[in-house]
């Protein structure tokens, strides 16, 4: 009998045990919001364009992870589509021209000289990439811009245009079919 | 272990020295070019001279077009300490400051100071350091850094950043290994130079106070061996090593691993094991820049190659086209079926895309092959998992794996594999039996990568300014809210507390709000009419043409009417493109 009631209380000390572990390893190691949109939400380039049909990137994360198709962010193209059907377990689709066409990265300028000072483009533009106030010349801060197009419309004067970003040396990815020369002479012979 | 500051003393005092992993043997080919001393070629016409010469920032431009401007003179201004002035070759005048092809393997146009040299060649006024050994350290640094010296040997680090070491310094490594083939301008420099390259090293002794300064030279120099011998001699902790030809032994890590049986660790430097090395090219620089308070304007090319009559070695100023000099070395059209220039050696070098690609500070050989000297790398074939390159590698890194994942763009794995411990020296690819170009894939892997990191960088940056701005835009809208909400119960809690009385109240309010607008519409009539009768054409002609509101012309004044005209003008010209492209879009639609 007595037998009976020590293993009995020893399981029960041992579920206590195991249940407050449990219970404080949920608190402890909580995880923040839904990781699925954190993950898709890493994936979009962050253009914060709305070509999507979406106020954003984190709204269009959501989104898919509620099922929305995942060809719809033109900015990020082709290689983004790939990686969300990768990490969402889709097969990958060409991108809905619908939403627009994968372009070369662009940046917006202000022909400053045009400007107004009307401040409709600050207030367009997703990432606060435009400075200036109220009759005042603007201008952009040009490692801000997303190159979103979403200034270009409110302008009352036409005076933002939007130019491809150029590349430099730095960033040039050794395509040699797409420079008239310049191979290496890698191996040489004896 | 690694061996400690004693053994290796004791080791090096014997020339026994150790030894790195891997490392091939090609052909040498240097007695092309080191028969002859370097040799002065006279003025070019023009000097294409990029403003960004070197890893990190380019500097501010200080000169605009048509300026005279002379010997040595400075063309940027260094803004962060990472940027390396850049200096007039020659005296002249600065005839366009334009992009024009730069010495990169992409051989994409960047900005560059077009000079027309005047034939006069005169200096500007130098500024030596009388006594150097009287010098502050800080100031020798700062006149290191503003004569524009960056690493001549390879990638071209900035030197100034390297010498303002506060780390504890065991060995200084003068670096005149000249490892890669055909290149013979370190070679030359000893043997002609040794006595300024030497008055460099004192200079760095004085700033860096190192322990032990070893001069490495490759066996296969023995001349510059014997004349840096000689102008070390009087140097009790100068010891001059002797080491053993194989390729890559200059690279950077690799030499110190031979000197010092130190192993630099993946992501750091030299200094961490205790060693700082200069190339020998640099030490002459330095010299320069503190005795005689020249800046780097020039430095010795090699001028190699079967496609050149008469290869040597030459002083060429920066910014010198290489048309030039294949000029100098007497270039035989016929030995080559199509023209390819390699700027570099044959291991590391590029082909350049133009014959005006100028000279910059790390250039430091021009090899011209005929046909059959060096092969054109289009036959690639499969990998046979042979594992040569792996034997090899002076890296101890895979190349057959970081090979496979470069190719397939699994960047994380080749990331893995280390790929950024890869050097680039080409010895795998020399080996490698199926002619795969390897070190290009690493390239591209490595371009691939940092690319990725730059967008992921700013996209985040991008994510973090849009979610701050929504929950800016959010608490605004809830402040209105809140503001409204409070207003209304302040109204109300007032009309419940003395109810009748409130009404009055409005109605008084009301009432006084009638007079206050009727006074102000009569004087807002009264000024208008003054107005008009002032400029009614003006007036009339402008609410014409942007149909404002007529209360608002009230108190015009000139220039504000002005301004608005200007703006009103700007505003109807958009809408008017905007309507014509709408148009012209609906157009197309039907067409
Ligand atoms: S379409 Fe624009 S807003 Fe939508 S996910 Fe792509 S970049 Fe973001
Ligand atoms: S500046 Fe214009 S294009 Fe650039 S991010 Fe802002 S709204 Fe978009
Ligand atoms: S190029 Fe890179 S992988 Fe190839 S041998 Fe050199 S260090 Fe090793
Ligand atoms: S040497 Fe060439 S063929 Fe042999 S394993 Fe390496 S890459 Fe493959």
């Amino acid at each position: 009998m007595t037998l009976t009631l020590i293993a009995l209380a020893a399981i029960a000390l041992l579920a206590l045990i195991f249940g407050s572990l449990l219970g404080f390893a949920a608190i402890r190691f909580k995880v923040e919001g839904d990781p699925l949109v954190e993950q898709i939400d890493a994936v979009l380039p962050q253009t914060q364009c709305g070509q999507c049909g979406y106020p954003g990137c984190k709204p269009y994360a959501e989104a898919i992870a509620n099922g929305d198709d995942i060809n719809k962010c033109p900015p990020g193209g082709e290689a983004t589509i790939k990686e969300l059907a990768t990490l969402m377990g889709v097969e990958a689709k060409p991108l809905d021209s619908a939403h627009g066409v994968e372009s070369v990265k662009k940046v917006a300028f202000i022909r400053e000289d045009e400007c107004i000072g009307c401040t409709k483009c600050i207030q367009a533009c997703p990432v606060d990439a435009i400075l200036g106030a109220a009759k005042q010349m603007h201008t952009i801060i040009i490692d801000e811009c997303t190159g979103c197009d979403l200034c270009v419309d409110p302008c009352p004067v036409d005076c933002i245009d939007m130019i491809p970003v150029e590349v430099d040396s730095s960033q040039w990815e050794w395509e040699f079919n797409k420079v008239p020369a310049g191979n290496i002479p890698v191996r040489q012979v004896s | 272990m690694f061996a400690n500051y004693d053994q290796i003393i004791e080791r090096l005092s014997v020339n026994q020295l150790w030894d790195f992993p891997g490392g091939v043997h090609p052909p040498q080919q240097k007695s092309l070019s080191n028969k002859s001393n370097i040799e002065f070629i006279p003025l070019e016409p023009t000097y294409y001279v990029p403003v960004k010469q070197h890893i990190g920032v380019e500097g501010k431009l200080l000169v605009a077009e048509g300026d005279r401007i002379l010997k040595g003179q400075l063309l940027t201004a260094s803004e962060s300490p990472f940027s390396v002035p850049v200096h007039a070759p020659t005296s002249g005048i600065v005839a366009k400051i334009t992009r024009h092809v730069s010495a990169h393997p992409s051989g994409i146009p960047e900005l560059s100071v077009i000079i027309d040299a005047d034939g006069q060649d005169t200096w500007i006024e130098l500024k030596p350091v009388p006594d150097y050994a009287k010098a502050d350290k800080s100031e020798l640094i700062e006149r290191i850094c503003d004569a524009g010296i960056s690493g001549m040997g390879g990638a071209g680090f900035p030197t100034h950043i390297k010498t303002n070491n506060s780390k504890p310094l065991e060995f200084l490594i003068i670096n005149g290994i000249e490892c890669e083939p055909y290149i013979s301008s370190d070679d030359r420099l000893m043997r002609e130079h040794a006595w300024q390259i030497r008055q460099g090293i004192d200079i760095l002794v004085h700033i860096l106070k190192p322990k032990q300064v070893i001069i490495a030279v490759e066996d296969n120099k023995p001349e510059a061996l014997e004349t840096m011998s000689i102008a070390c001699q009087q140097k009790t902790n100068y010891q001059v090593v002797n080491v053993p030809t194989k390729y890559p032994a200059g690279g950077e890590k690799q030499l110190v691993q031979v000197l010092t049986s130190r192993e630099v660790p993946s992501d750091g430097l030299p200094i961490d094991v205790g060693c700082i090395m200069y190339n020998v090219a640099t030490c002459y620089a330095i010299a320069d820049a503190i005795v005689e308070g020249k800046p780097l304007i020039e430095r010795v090319v090699t001028l190699t190659g079967r496609g050149l009559k008469s290869p040597k070695n030459v002083w060429a100023r920066l910014g010198t086209p290489i048309q030039s000099l294949l000029l100098h070395g007497n270039y035989d059209a016929s030995t080559q079926s199509s023209p390819r220039f390699i700027m570099g050696g044959p291991m590391m070098g590029f082909t350049v895309t133009s014959v005006l690609t100028p000279i910059v500070k790390i250039s430091n050989c021009i090899l011209v092959p005929a046909d059959n000297e060096l092969p054109h790398p289009e036959d690639e074939r499969a990998c046979i998992r042979c594992s040569a390159c792996s034997d090899v590698c002076p890296a101890s890194l895979l190349p057959q794996q970081l090979f496979w994942y470069s190719k397939s763009k699994e960047l994380e794995k080749a990331e893995e594999y280390n790929l950024f411990d890869c050097i680039e020296c080409g010895a795998c690819a020399y080996v490698c039996p199926s002619e795969i170009p390897l070190v290009h894939y690493y390239r591209q892997a490595k371009a691939d990568i940092r690319n990725q990191r730059e967008e992921k960088e700013k996209s985040d940056k991008a994510k973090i300014r849009f979610e701050v701005r929504t929950a800016r835009l959010q608490k605004e809208k809830e402040a209105r809210e809140e503001k409204y909400r409070l207003a209304s119960e302040a109204r109300k809690a007032s009309m419940n507390k003395d109810g009748g009385n409130a009404k009055d109240k409005i109605a008084a309010a009301l009432a006084r709000a009638k007079a206050k607008k009727e006074a102000f519409a009569k004087e807002a009539e009264n000024a208008q009419s003054a107005e008009n009768i002032k400029k009614k054409e003006s007036v009339s002609e402008l609410s014409d043409s942007f149909a404002l509101p007529k209360t608002k012309l009230v108190a015009v004044d000139e220039d504000a009417a002005a301004k608005k005209e200007r703006v009103a003008a700007a505003v109807a010209k958009a809408k008017a493109k905007k309507v014509a492209a709408d148009e012209a879009k609906k157009e197309n639609k039907e067409l």
